[in-house]
């Protein structure tokens, strides 16, 4: 009988297995592939990414009490913050040293705006010691401090700086919730209801967001169907009327639609012209979400028709006229056969939508007045003004948090695949 | 090839004396506020300096009102692209606490004053930080709109006032002033109002009285929206820095009147960034901006008070409309009955704190 010839895998000419081989050639121009896309990736994650995580990482850094206050932050280790009693003289000792040597490096002032963060009137309390403290010379400095300033004689004070020193901090993001820390007790607590404008304007920048992606869809789709659908040289000169605002200033469009919401302003005047409106009912479509909502719609109107006609223009046209001469009814023929095909470029086009529209913020800063701001206008609020880096970091991670999340939805629903620019 | 090499030649060389014409001018950045103020700072200080010293070439940059965390920030990378900054008193304090600008001996880094004293008499306590140069005394108040009104606005508390000035109003988008004009029309004597503003009921007292008129207000972030608005007559009223409104109603001859009760007076200086690149030149050019006749010059612009005593009887008339400029400034005796000033301590302490407060308050 004869053997039962096992299963010899196949073989190249040079008697290596093919599936080997296979592996091989391709694992070549795989590090082709990657060697060729490696500089855009170093790029990107030198100029981009390393950058974008260093400031992320500003959310939870706290090294620069350990670093101006290394002494007493030292010294109060041993201290029990609940005892009911004042550190002793030689946590009062090493606060002086530290405050004679962050005045000498000019950075007291920096750690008393760390803590006036947490806890406001510590700004007052460093700069004060900061300018008494050359005078106490000789110990016992305990009582030489609180004599400068009686609210180093407070626990409380002692509370806040012991719970603050460690390296890594949770209060920037317990601030960006609308929570804060008791000190006294270490407990955390949730802010009154009229202190905490966080959850809000969270709320408040992804419904007005989607908002906005959805009436750019509902102008957009049909805009973009008529391009489709004409011939090339009329397209041509239509998608100029798209293109045209796109190349115009962002400041430009903004005030222009100041022109002509405002109350005073050219709509305004039109209706009561037409009679619509009477002088006191002139409408405030203005410095308000309606503004923000106009506005950024207009704005954002060509990152919704670019990629959906560049979809559109990808469909042969004899789908829907193979649907109907098989009898459907053209607007069946549109829904079923049509509609579906563009998912892609819907799915580009909303994307692109409402990340831009989420991290807006020159547009709701101008035309939105109080109800109309987004999350973002805060976040630039504490880069620009108020210097809580930590703060606006903490809120930029809680941000791509949220845009995360709802990406990977998306992801869920429709497939990143599914995707396409054109 | 003998085209090419031609073509190549000719770029090179043209190339060359491109980089040559650069390496022969010094390139100062100043930043300011723009607008306005910018324009006049132009005229009176950059244009003569450059016209004096055609090496040197004088850059605008607007972003003063980032000027903080801009210079952090440069700090931190280890770069400053900028020479020389406009900043507020309180701005120039907090930049001198934490090192990023330097300390200026103002007797010698400074002209003497024209009437023979030194720069620190001349200056006097304007000087209220030791890296900080002062340069114009300035005012946020009011302007009105002269034909909405039914009689002419004369308290700061007809800002409050629905009924007989109904109508909309613009506000500044931050806590400063609005809170002190809130209370001193809620019947606190205005010596006292930063006691009551320490204390929680204060504050909650202030905004109740903010609560009358918060939804006629239109919140402003930039000098120049109140102006406009003014001017498009989309509100009744509203609050802004005295110079621009002297631009609107002097320049633009809109129907706009000054509202000076209870102005808040802050100082407006030059500071110095530690690392800017052109150090020897941006002090001569200091010296020559902040001399006598250089800070009465730019009131021929606008309508800030030059901080030098010297330069108080050299004020005459504005260099284009030719009307004289003492009885629109913020420190002229007509119009300084009520005033205020800046309270850099209690703002410095307790900004963060009531700015979160304010914002939560404007969300409701």
């Amino acid at each position: 009988m004869e053997k039962i010839k096992e299963n010899i895998p196949l073989v190249t000419a040079d008697g290596t297995p093919l599936k080997i081989s296979l592996a091989r050639a391709q694992r070549r121009s795989k590090i082709v592939a990657f060697m060729m896309v490696f500089p855009l990736l170093l790029f990107i994650t030198i100029a981009f990414i390393g950058p974008i995580a260093d400031m992320l990482m500003l959310s939870i850094d706290n090294t620069i009490v350990k670093e101006i206050l290394p002494k007493s932050t030292e010294a109060l280790q041993s201290w029990d913050e609940y005892s009911g009693e004042l550190p002793d003289e030689a946590v009062f000792a090493a606060i002086v040293a530290d405050i004679k040597k962050a005045k000498a490096t000019k950075q007291h002032t920096k750690i008393g705006s760390r803590f006036n963060y947490e806890s406001s009137g510590f700004s007052s309390l460093f700069r004060k010691t900061g300018r008494n403290v050359k005078k106490i010379k000789t110990p016992p400095y305990k009582e030489a401090l609180i004599k400068s300033d009686k609210r180093w004689g407070e626990i409380y004070t002692w509370q806040v700086i012991k719970q603050n020193s460690s390296s890594y901090t949770d209060g920037y993001y317990l601030a960006a919730s609308d929570y804060k820390r008791e000190f006294s007790s270490g407990n955390i607590k949730s802010l009154e209801s009229k202190d905490s404008i966080y959850l809000k304007l969270f709320f408040r920048t992804i419904v007005l967001s989607s908002l906005i992606t959805f009436l750019t869809f509902v102008i957009g789709f049909p805009l973009s169907y008529m391009l489709s659908q004409v011939s090339t040289r009329i397209s041509n000169i239509l998608i100029i009327f798209v293109l045209l605002p796109f190349w115009t200033s962002l400041l430009v469009r903004t005030t222009s639609w100041i022109a002509l919401l405002q109350q005073e302003g050219v709509i305004n005047d039109f209706l009561i012209l037409v009679g619509f409106i009477n002088e006191e009912g002139r409408l405030a479509m203005i410095h308000n979400a309606t503004g923000t909502v106009v506005a950024m719609t207009h704005i954002l109107l060509p990152f919704m028709i670019l990629p959906l006609f560049s979809v559109m223009k990808t469909i042969p046209k004899s789908y829907v006229r193979a649907a109907v001469s098989l009898g459907a009814h053209p607007w069946k023929a549109f829904w079923k056969v049509y509609f579906p095909n563009t998912g892609p470029g819907i799915g580009a086009g909303s994307i692109l939508v409402f990340i831009l529209a989420i991290g807006y913020y020159i547009t709701p800063a101008l035309v939105g007045g109080s109800s109309g701001t987004f999350i973002s206008n805060r976040i630039a609020y504490h880069i620009s003004s108020s210097l809580n880096w930590g703060l606006g970091a903490a809120l930029g991670v809680i941000l791509l948090g949220i845009v995360l999340a709802l990406f990977m939805l998306y992801d869920r629903i429709v497939g990143i695949d599914n995707m396409k620019l054109g | 090839m003998n085209n090419f090499m031609r073509n190549m030649t000719a770029t090179a060389v043209i190339a060359m004396f491109g980089f040559a014409g650069q390496a022969m001018s010094t390139e100062l950045v100043v930043v300011s506020w723009g607008g306005a103020y910018t324009a006049s700072q132009q005229n009176a200080y950059h244009a003569p300096y450059m016209k004096k010293n055609p090496g040197i070439k004088i850059i605008n940059d607007d972003s003063a009102g980032s000027a903080v965390a801009k210079l952090r920030a440069m700090k931190q990378a280890g770069n400053t692209t900028w020479d020389l900054v406009d900043a507020v008193a309180s701005d120039a304090m907090m930049l001198c606490d934490e090192g990023l600008i330097d300390e200026i001996d103002h007797d010698s880094a400074l002209a003497a004053g024209a009437d023979g004293s030194s720069a620190t008499e001349d200056f006097g306590d304007f000087i209220v930080s030791p890296c900080f140069i002062p340069q114009i005394v300035y005012s946020t108040t009011f302007g009105y709109r002269k034909d909405k009104v039914s009689k002419p606005m004369t308290s700061v508390c007809d800002v409050f006032d629905l009924k007989t000035f109904p109508g909309k109003r613009s506000l500044e988008k931050k806590p400063i002033n609005n809170m002190e004009w809130a209370l001193i029309c809620d019947g606190v004597s205005p010596s006292k109002v930063y006691d009551v503003l320490e204390t929680d009921a204060g504050v909650s007292q202030a905004f109740a009285k903010l609560d009358t008129i918060k939804s006629k207000v239109v919140w402003w972030t930039a000098g120049a929206q109140t102006p406009q608005l003014l001017a498009d007559g989309e509100v009744v009223v509203g609050s802004t820095y005295n110079g621009r409104l002297f631009a609107l109603i002097e320049e633009q001859k809109q129907p706009v009147a000054m509202l000076w009760d209870w102005q808040v007076f802050d100082l407006d200086g030059w500071v110095v960034p530690t690392g800017g690149k052109n150090k020897a030149e941006t002090m001569k050019y200091l010296k020559f901006a902040t001399d006598t006749q250089r800070l009465a010059d730019q009131a021929k612009f606008i309508s800030y008070g030059p901080t030098r005593a010297s330069s108080a009887p050299l004020v005459g008339k504005h260099a284009k409309l030719g009307i004289a400029m003492a009885p629109h400034m913020p420190t002229d005796p007509n119009n300084a009955k009520t005033t205020l000033l800046f309270n850099y301590e209690f703002w410095a302490d307790n900004r963060d704190d009531l700015d979160a407060k304010f914002n939560a308050w404007l969300l409701k």
